[in-house]
């Protein structure tokens, strides 16, 4: 069965959040298997008065599962040419900006750049152009990045189960795949053209990288498109979904915010900080042993003071530019995909991690 | 007391193995392992980065350790194999611990996988430490294909939950000659002691050790434990009952005029 299938039982369950008693959300702070109610008692308007109850559980479990550990990770991208109109994206075929693909000799250059700081897990991001950026690119350029990285995972265009299986083979043990709205209407809505327009073929992407046999599989929403309680509760139904039906893939999820970027898009729905640790909270009671992603959308305070309350993996010195850390690669007038807030390097970021008690763990595979 | 545990002819004074993942920083573990006096160590081969200068996990465990690298990460016994060979080739010795989980919820251990992977490198010299669920007939599997040791799971890894699995570690340490490890799920001193009572050679800790606010002082409290409940297998843990019992109350009858 199709995650399609189970989600639309769920479908209504927008109206329930505000109707959740203090009664439940106590019992879904200390279920021993939270089911899906115990999961929206957590992103309830009475949960958002708990918060302090949350941290507590949340940092506990944490703690538990993944020690006082902080997986880093870097993107990297290879092309912003897309073939898509995602309203909040900068590489919105629509927008007038500089497109760039890099030439291996560039990924070369970047990787070496990347390599030098001591990471060993990369995230390879292109745009959805497989007539510029075809998957005998990709997979060429991951065999350079294999060289000096022990993970390399991709976020790139939805593809099908052949096709992971080819990235596989070429090095790829993660797949990064996001949602983006787990809403088909709000989905239309903010991608008007492309191939990323079809909402099923995305919405089981995650199982068929799973099913080719990636390691870990990360799935995520965007937050600000829509009601921030309802996605983060689909959300959390997709990831147990996938854990159920693939117990030996490691689930992930993130939680990007809507930054701005070229062509301003005015998010449809306000994520304030403390929905943001809320979220994070509930997943982490809910899905005890996957991993939380935070980006470095993220302003540099905040991210710090969220670790605790259920993060795991962090990007650090990240660019959103093609080539953007190898000055002579960038191209003049190019636009970002969106707005970084935590400029740190990974050295700053190594730094500030053991100063709050936390090792940073650069290398987590072979 | 001369109370040695001999394994892969090697001589083991302390019986608290130690694991080396989720501790907050390289130097704490380091403390710690020391503090401990532990013997046996082990680390995830995926996190071994033997190129970096800092980062280097290898270079803060002690120099009198036997480094036991695991094979977290394997799904099956091919890739359980496979690590163990990259591991040797990375100079870390023929021990391994296999570990092969194909369940990312609970990390339950896959029993069958493990006894092929055991086969496998027991043939070519390797020390091996099967990480199982407690299961007899695997255990006498395992032991046909040439482990050193038996590790039962006291609990779920990083649970915290004690020996949960009792019944059926008893049954191991009274059916199978080699030596019973517990490992994962110690989450309290007691605990570990508790093992050593019932008569294992030794426990594995990480979790409660590593994410104590105290980890130094844990490692002190584990590695106590484990030599108290030691002593006290030794000098015969009386069997315990609920209630008083007059001292014959079905032979008081034979009693000698």
């Amino acid at each position: 069965m199709s995650f399609y299938e189970a989600l639309s039982r769920y479908k209504g369950i927008t109206g329930a959040f505000g109707a959740m008693s203090a009664d439940s959300v106590g019992k879904a702070l200390f279920a021993s298997v939270p089911c899906a109610d115990d999961l929206a008692a957590l992103l309830s308007s009475a949960a958002s008065s708990r918060l302090e109850e949350m941290a507590a559980r949340s940092h506990e479990i944490t703690l538990r599962h993944f020690g006082r550990t902080i997986q880093l990770y870097t993107p990297l991208y290879l092309s912003n040419y897309c073939e898509n109109r995602c309203a909040y994206c900068g590489f919105n075929s629509a927008n007038k900006i500089p497109r760039k693909k890099l030439t291996l000799e560039e990924v070369e250059k970047e990787a070496r750049f990347i390599g030098a700081t001591g990471l060993k897990h990369i995230l390879v991001l292109t745009g959805e152009s497989r007539a510029m950026s075809p998957l005998s690119y990709i997979k060429e350029s991951i065999s350079i990045l294999k060289k000096y990285f022990s993970s390399v995972s991709v976020e790139i265009y939805a593809l099908n189960e052949t096709e992971y299986r080819e990235l596989i083979s070429a090095g790829v043990d993660g797949l990064t795949i996001y949602q983006e709205t787990y809403d088909e209407e709000v989905y239309d809505k903010v991608h008007p053209a492309g191939p990323k327009r079809d909402y099923r073929f995305r919405l089981d992407a995650p199982a068929r990288g799973a099913a080719a046999g990636m390691r870990n599989v990360n799935i995520g929403t965007l937050l600000g498109l829509n009601d921030w309680r309802a996605e983060a509760f689909w959300l959390g139904l997709h990831a147990k979904y996938l854990q159920d039906r693939f117990p030996d893939v490691d689930i992930g999820v993130s939680l990007p915010r809507l930054k701005p970027h070229a062509g301003a898009f005015t998010p449809a729905c306000e994520v304030g900080d403390k929905a943001l640790a809320q979220v994070i909270m509930a997943l982490r009671i809910f899905l005890p042993r996957a991993g939380i992603s935070l980006s470095t959308r993220e302003a540099p305070k905040l991210r710090e003071n969220l670790i605790p309350l259920g993060i795991t993996r962090m990007s650090a010195g990240s660019s959103t530019y093609v080539g953007g850390r190898t000055a002579s690669i960038k191209s003049a007038g190019e636009e970002p995909q969106f707005e970084i807030s935590d400029k740190r390097d990974v050295a700053e970021m190594m730094a500030v991690l053991e100063k709050r008690g936390y090792q940073p763990v650069l290398k987590d595979w072979f | 007391m001369d109370d040695i545990l001999r394994m892969g002819g090697r001589d083991i004074e302390n019986r608290l193995f130690i694991g080396t993942g989720k501790f907050s920083g390289y130097k704490v573990m380091k403390e710690a392992l020391e503090a401990s006096g532990a013997d046996v160590v082990t680390v995830a081969l995926r996190r071994v980065d033997s190129g970096s200068d800092t980062e280097d996990i290898l270079k803060y465990i002690p120099e009198k350790c036997i480094l036991v690298p695991n094979t977290s990460g394997a799904r099956d016994a091919e890739e359980a194999v496979r690590i163990a060979r990259l591991a040797k080739a990375a100079g870390c010795g023929n021990w391994v611990k296999i570990e092969i989980i194909r369940d990312n919820k609970y990390l339950l251990p896959d029993n069958l996988e493990t006894v092929k992977a055991t086969e496998i490198l027991a043939k070519e010299d390797f020390i091996i430490l099967p990480y199982m669920s407690p299961d007899l007939s695997m255990a006498r599997r395992l032991v046909d294909a040439g482990a050193a040791a038996i590790m039962p799971l006291g609990s779920p890894i990083g649970s915290n939950r004690g020996i949960k699995t009792k019944e059926l570690v008893e049954i191991l340490i009274n059916e199978i000659k080699l030596p019973i490890i517990v490992d994962a799920g110690l989450g309290v001193p007691s605990s570990a002691c508790e093992c050593m009572e019932m008569g294992c050679a030794a426990v594995l800790v990480n979790t409660a050790i590593a994410i104590a606010e105290d980890p130094v002082d844990m490692a002190k409290a584990f590695s106590a434990a484990v030599r108290a409940g030691r002593l006290a297998h030794l000098a015969g843990v009386p069997r315990s009952t609920s209630d008083g019992r007059p001292s014959s109350p079905l032979t008081g009858f034979l009693r000698d005029r």
